[in-house]
């Protein structure tokens, strides 16, 4: 294979790469120009989409590079979803960042930097290309987290998150020596075929420690304790775009990973990940009732909603993985929704608030964001005929084929449970008398993004069930 | 007129649907009339489905299928069951709007369009074909009622309104995996095919007791009856409405559509179960009722007696039993709505529940005791009203199957006459104590106007019943041959094919109606 058919394979990570840089010296010269970088970063997010895309129309399957970099339906249809839920965090950012006084035109570059790692990673049919995607995208994270360094909270999210990052990325390190020590190679193919067969407890302990470290990255339980203080922490885009894109990097390279290299050994993993699933499930859930904090609620609803989309993993099959697809569409559109409410909730004095108590009885003084944050708790908790609930269906319809009833059972119950605290946001918001903490905000884009996800959500989004079914089945058949 | 060419049920999904939109933008004044237009609409809507409806023709008329939303079918069509079942709800819903036109007059437009939600939804249970479809209009109707308890409900709204979702929708999520599990094994979600189906019969205990967990508590049965009494209590008179008059019957529809057919073995080997529970709800519930002092609360736990009648009616195995329970749901579905619209009406008055704050009101309020002791009578059972015609026949089919629970089913109807008629003398006879009571008017046109029309349902459905009965006699047929393979003995002595006792048989000639038409 020659480099310019390698090079054709990444080119929407070029083109990313180049941009990057380019902004990055655009703005080392002039530093006020964050709204300017911010438009810039979101065109070229779309230039790189429309790659994607027509690889994505033509169900590309290719090799770059020697088998470190796949070009495949899987890794497109993810990129597609993570640079939509980047461009939407760049757009909602500048007017939150500016008010917080940390709207500087590294923003944007950092996003663009922590799109090619997510890229990287969700292409990645080698260890060691796996980890420089992991490591670009979390380094980039980790200085987004501490954005609004002036803010005790920010700061201390991103010393927090770069920490505990920092350990994980040493576990999966660690796994990663352990495997490459079994199979002799570090190549996806390779380590599936190699560890074939009856697994020695090194090899067991090899994939234990690998998947340890994504489930920290997909903030699974029980390696979630980081997620509900950066989500806090971080400025709301930030949080925003935390939730959302790198969160759907890291489930489809755990995908990838379960199933290409470890897809010998479904009978090792599959246990795994349905503790981790489950415990996600019922740790997000009860961790929640008690929240106060808006922000550190949706934290653990994002720790909840990772274990249902696990249970699509669990279920092993190739149906599993094109729930997960569905069921990580629907949520970038939930929770990007969620947090558009979240930063629309703002005082008199234009300060934003996050807390519980503010938003009491805000069905009364602005009954269309109330409405809108109404839906996407609806459309969370799974309840129909919200579109959410369309994603717990396939994953559960996922379970049931591959024959794991109690799985399904003791999940689907547990979600009643998530049920209390979603309920609680609206009975807030409707059933108490106004706070009148909160008044009108006047940010046309987050009010038109925020409601062009409603609607995604409402019953209307079933419309786009066919469309979705087709990519994600597309996406799930490379992998198998 | 030929109804086989337009999607009529769509539009009568369409139309309440619409019309919750346009209230959500109008003012209160507006959200009243576009609430009221739409809904009689659909009540003309359904008429016109009741008259196109042919009771000999096809199983599954005004049969419409379309693609939209991949692996969920827009399926929609009915039978005689599913046709009685929407005509009581387009019947109601006006009513239900009528009752809160001045009872009402915070956030008018959300609770029009809260209620024209809930029709639509209601319509939709008893109109699916597609088991995922009916799931979700099955399971949506939680969101309107939670708002519609939570913000116009009583003083105890919120726990009334957390009680009411979390029970129903624990209930339900079980019976979720179930459904996918028979979408898995049969390949389709088509309800009609699914009827038809033949699952192991070890397979059917566990999906039939899914199916159970969701529709027992949405019955509700004892002793998942508990989250009733609190949300008729806390909310408002057509919440409260709509809730006795259709959601309560979507349990009863499950079982119907769902349990019996679907899983036949399982449903037999669970008799004593569903009679069990029964016999303990009509007992207890129907005690509980007796010490009451809130008149919501009494109707409730009146409610769930009724509807332990109608889950021993359903579990006969026999065409009596379940035509039995059907005509019971809709006769409690009407009674039990006009019984809290009498509540509404002099709570609307005097602002209070509790029983001792009125009396004698049959001097001061004649129309309204009339109407009143119309409704306590139907309640009761009185020949000549829908209740008796019900319970007769479900009670008739009950004794086929076990004397015993049908004997202490029956001291459900005693206890009912204790309980209502102890009401009914509360509140109507007796020394005018309370002067504010005693003060109160009697009731206006638009109240007259919402309790006469169910008045003369009721009396419709107790003198001449066969209007009722012709429309689901085929459908009900059809499900009792398919369960009869598994129906059980029974413990009565008499032999079916005794020639000597065979004038003594009640309905014989139904059975052999329905013996003639396979």
């Amino acid at each position: 294979m020659d480099l310019n058919a390698s090079l054709y394979l990444v080119r929407p990570e070029v083109i990313l790469s180049f941009s990057a840089l380019a902004l990055l010296l655009v703005s080392a010269w002039r530093a006020e120009c964050g709204r300017l970088v911010s438009i810039l970063a979101v065109a070229t997010l779309a230039g790189a989409g429309a790659y994607v895309a027509h690889f994505l129309c033509n169900d590309t399957d290719a090799m770059a590079f020697y088998g470190l970099f796949s070009n495949d339906s899987f890794a497109n249809l993810s990129k597609i979803l993570i640079y939509i839920a980047a461009a939407i965090a760049l757009m909602i950012a500048p007017r939150f960042l500016e008010k917080a006084g940390a709207m500087r035109a590294e923003y944007p570059v950092l996003i663009l930097l922590s799109c090619i790692g997510m890229g990287i990673m969700v292409s990645a049919t080698d260890l060691v290309t796996l980890y420089i995607g992991l490591e670009l995208q979390s380094l980039s994270a980790y200085v987004l987290a501490s954005f609004a360094r002036y803010d005790g909270r920010s700061a201390e999210a991103g010393l927090k998150y770069f920490v505990l990052g920092g350990l994980a990325s040493g576990i999966l390190l660690f796994g990663m020596s352990l495997l490459y020590g079994f199979a002799g190679s570090t190549s996806f193919a390779a380590i599936s075929a190699a560890i074939g067969g009856d697994a020695g407890l090194g090899l067991v302990f090899g994939i234990v420690f690998v998947l340890s470290g994504l489930a920290f990255k997909i903030s699974a339980a029980p390696f979630h304790m980081w997620t509900p203080d950066v989500y806090e922490g971080a400025p709301t885009p930030v949080t925003a775009f935390f939730a959302s894109a790198p969160k759907v990097a890291a489930i489809a390279l755990t995908m990838r990973v379960a199933v290409e290299a470890f897809g010998s050994q479904i009978a090792v993993w599959q246990q795994i990940i349905i503790a981790v699933a489950l415990m996600s499930i019922i740790i997000g859930a009860v961790g929640a009732i008690g929240q106060q904090n808006l922000k550190r609620l949706l934290a653990y609803s994002s720790i909840n909603n990772v274990g249902f989309i696990l249970i699509g993993l669990a279920a092993g099959t190739e149906q599993g993985i094109a729930a997960m697809f569905v069921y990580l569409a629907i949520y970038v559109a939930m929770t990007l929704g969620s947090f558009i409410i979240l930063m629309q909730l703002k005082d008199r004095d234009g300060a934003y608030r996050e807390g519980m108590s503010d938003i009491a009885g805000l069905s009364k003084t602005r009954p269309a964001l109330a409405a809108m944050l109404a839906i996407f708790m609806f459309s969370l908790a799974g309840i129909p005929p919200l579109f959410g609930f369309w994603g717990k269906l396939v994953v559960f319809q996922a379970a049931v084929a591959a024959n794991l009833l109690p799985l399904a059972v003791i999940g689907i119950a547990a979600s009643v449970i998530g049920a209390f605290y979603y309920l609680k946001v609206v009975k807030v918001m409707y059933f108490d008398d106004p706070a009148d903490v909160i008044f009108a905000g006047d940010d046309k884009t987050l009010t038109w993004t925020g409601a062009a996800l409603a609607l995604a959500n409402s019953p209307v989004g079933y419309l786009s069930i066919p469309v979705l079914g087709l990519l994600s089945a597309q996406a799930a058949r490379t992998l198998f | 007129m030929n109804a086989g060419s337009i999607p009529i049920l769509s539009i009568m999904l369409a139309v309440p649907t619409l019309a919750a939109i346009a209230c959500l933008f109008a003012r209160a004044e507006m959200a009243r009339i576009i609430a009221l237009t739409a809904t009689l609409f659909n009540l003309l809507l359904g008429v016109w489905l009741w008259l196109s409806y042919d009771p000999a023709g096809a199983q599954w008329q005004f049969v419409e299928n379309a693609e939209l939303f991949g692996p969920i079918g827009w399926k929609l069509g009915i039978d005689g069951i599913s046709l009685t079942l929407i005509m009581l709800s387009v019947f109601l819903m006006p009513i239900c709007i009528g009752a809160s036109w001045h009872a009402i007059d915070k956030r008018v437009g959300e609770y029009m369009a809260a209620f024209l939600l809930m029709e639509t939804l209601m319509i939709g249970v008893f109109a699916a074909q597609d088991l995922l479809l009916f799931y979700i209009f099955f399971e949506a109707g939680l969101i309107p009622m939670y708002l519609i308890i939570g913000i116009w409900g009583g003083a105890d709204r919120i726990y009334a309104s957390y009680k009411f979702f979390l029970y129903t929708l624990l209930g339900s999520v079980v019976m979720l995996i179930a459904m996918l599990w028979m979408i898995q094994q049969a390949g389709t979600a088509d309800i009609p095919t699914l009827l038809n189906t033949d699952f192991a019969p070890e397979a059917q205990k566990w999906l039939w007791l899914a199916f159970f967990a969701s529709f027992a508590v949405k019955m509700p049965m004892w002793p998942v009856h508990t989250w009733l009494p609190d949300a008729h209590v806390q909310a408002p008179t057509a919440g409260s409405v709509i809730l006795a008059g259709v959601l309560l019957k979507m349990g009863g529809y499950g079982f119907l559509r769902f349990s019996l057919p679907m899983f036949p073995e399982a449903s037999a080997d669970f008799i004593p179960l569903v009679f069990g529970l029964s016999m303990v709800a009509v007992v207890y519930t129907s005690l509980v009722a007796l010490v009451q002092n809130d008149m919501k609360k009494l109707i409730a736990y009146s409610s769930v007696a009724h509807m332990a009648i109608v889950t021993v009616g359903l579990f006969t195995f026999n065409q009596q039993g379940i035509e039995g329970a059907i005509i019971v749901m809709l006769s409690h579905g009407l009674v039990s709505g006009a019984l809290f619209l009498c509540v509404g009406v002099i709570y609307d008055r005097l602002h209070t529940r509790e029983i001792s704050r009125y009396g004698g009101l049959s001097i001061n309020m004649p129309k309204y005791a009339l109407l009143f002791m119309l409704f306590t009578m139907a309640s009761v059972g009185l020949p000549g009203t829908s209740g008796f015609v019900g319970e007769f026949l479900s009670l008739a089919g009950a004794y086929k199957v076990s004397t015993w629970a049908t004997l202490i089913a029956t001291t459900g109807i005693i206890l009912g006459a204790g309980y209502m008629l102890y009401l009914y003398r509360r509140i109507a006879f007796g020394e005018q104590v309370n002067a504010d009571a005693a003060a109160m008017r009697d009731m206006d046109g638009r109240e007259m106007w919402l309790l006469a029309p169910i008045a003369a349902a009721v009396l419709w459905m107790g003198v001449y019943p066969e209007t009722f009965l012709a429309p689901i006699r085929r459908d009900v047929a059809n499900i009792v041959d398919r369960i009869e393979r598994a129906a059980p003995a029974g413990d009565t002595k008499l032999k079916d094919q005794d020639p000597t006792t065979a004038k003594y048989r009640v309905g014989g000639h139904e059975e052999k109606a329905a013996e003639g038409s396979h």
